[in-house]
């Protein structure tokens, strides 16, 4: 099977991935993938159930070490420095990260005192701001998903790595997010987002893999 | 700094929300006290006698009980890939962890050893001296069972290996805390052994943290 590469400009790229491979057990679930984008960029993830999008991610953020190859960050290793490179990222997984005991404000608090920003703001961002004192365990699977959402409205961040954002949400909800992630792009900030489903992204580029 | 003063602050607000753990922790550290007088006998000169390495091996299996979820919930809900992601070292997050610990199993542990210390028929001279020993080991346990926490996070039966990991290292901890208790019941100055303690728990300050931080990845 072919790996295919996505828009190689070294020029003007931010995050670009070198020939990374990952291995499950003995069986390649990747190998030779390179990605490279620059900045305002998007780039859509696709391919079928076990194809590696998760753990494509994973790696990209740094959680994950690639069993051969480099993701390199304005052209640094990534690995150099993980702390770096976990300050200027999101990752959102596809669990939520969230605390059922703690109310929805006091589970955005947490992250708010990491990276800075206002709850309130983020919480308004996901149309939460009404539940802001309900605790996290009465909310359904897709205002869960939303709260965990509103952590990318908190602070500015380069870099966001998105693992199935939409699921569970209704198409207002999915909608809410084209502001989101329009002005984190306008900023300069690079989306990749491993879906389903079409999501609110102008001229994203798309990677089957 | 910031980061490890959030995540410290959640766990105690989580453990206030869910005291749950903390009250069985309690609980079962007064209940096998309870029991004690039952199986020797209500011989007071016996159980005075038996009461310090009782206290000691119920204080330090009642503070183990709440270990084995100390990562897994984070892990399971998604809490510690982005704990990882914080831009906190991980041996910040394991030290925030142990303190956490400490503060909502140990502390609510000292808070219940007059208890469990008069149904042992422990001699009153000695329950200051049991306090300070205790307070020691409990922290020492704290450290030490934040290094299991993580090396057997992900580990299948990982609940079984983690005692089995923890209470040999935690044995220095009950040979010197129970010396420490027999001596001031015996009219002796606990001191030397609190101090051995207090060591261990020195000793175990930076390097606990630094081998859980290591052992601790995203998976």
């Amino acid at each position: 099977m072919e790996w295919g590469t996505v828009l190689p400009d070294p020029a003007d790229a931010v995050l670009m991935a070198r020939n990374l491979a990952c291995l499950r057990g003995e069986r390649a679930v990747f190998a030779g993938l390179d990605v490279s984008l620059a900045q305002g960029s998007a780039l859509l993830l696709t391919g079928a159930n076990g194809a590696g999008k998760s753990t494509l991610l994973r790696i990209l953020a740094g959680l994950l070490r690639p069993a051969e190859g480099a993701v390199l960050w304005q052209g640094e290793d990534i690995a150099a420095d993980p702390a770096a490179h976990a300050r200027r990222l999101r990752y959102l997984s596809h669990q939520d990260a969230l605390k059922p005991a703690l109310t929805v404000a006091e589970n955005l608090a947490f992250f708010a005192a990491l990276w800075g920003g206002a709850v309130a703001g983020a919480l308004d961002a996901v149309g939460l701001a009404p539940l802001a004192d309900l605790p996290a365990r009465v909310l359904s699977s897709g205002q869960r998903r939303r709260l965990a959402l509103a952590r990318l409205a908190l602070a500015p961040a380069p870099l966001w790595l998105l693992d199935e954002p939409t699921t569970g949400l209704d198409a207002a909800s999915v909608e809410r997010l084209r502001p989101l992630l329009a002005a984190h792009r306008a900023a300069g900030g690079i989306v990749i987002a491993a879906t389903h489903i079409p999501l609110p992204l102008a001229d994203a580029q798309e990677f089957r893999l | 700094m910031t980061a490890f003063l959030a995540l410290l602050g959640r766990e105690i607000r989580l453990a206030l929300r869910h005291p749950a753990d903390t009250l069985a922790a309690v609980l079962f550290f007064v209940l096998v006290c309870a029991l004690f007088p039952f199986g020797v006998g209500p011989a007071p000169e016996t159980l005075a006698r038996l009461a310090p390495g009782a206290l000691f091996a119920a204080a330090l299996l009642a503070a183990l009980l709440p270990l084995d979820r100390l990562f897994g919930a984070d892990a399971e809900d998604g809490t510690l890939d982005q704990l990882l992601l914080s831009g906190l070292p991980r041996g910040g997050i394991a030290a925030a962890k142990a303190l956490g610990h400490w503060i909502t199993t140990g502390l609510p542990l000292l808070a219940a050893t007059p208890v469990a210390a008069a149904l042992l028929n422990l001699p009153t001279d000695a329950w200051g001296a049991a306090l300070a020993a205790l307070a020691l080991a409990t922290a020492l346990l704290s450290l030490l069972g934040t290094v299991g926490a993580a090396l057997t996070l992900g580990a299948r039966r990982g609940s079984v290996l983690l005692p089995l990991l923890v209470l040999p290292l935690a044995i220095p901890a009950v040979i010197f805390g129970a010396a420490a208790i027999e001596a001031a019941a015996a009219g002796l100055s606990p001191s030397p052994f609190l101090l051995l303690l207090g060591a261990g728990v020195s000793l175990a300050l930076p390097l606990a943290p630094f081998a859980a931080g290591a052992a601790l990845t995203a998976e």
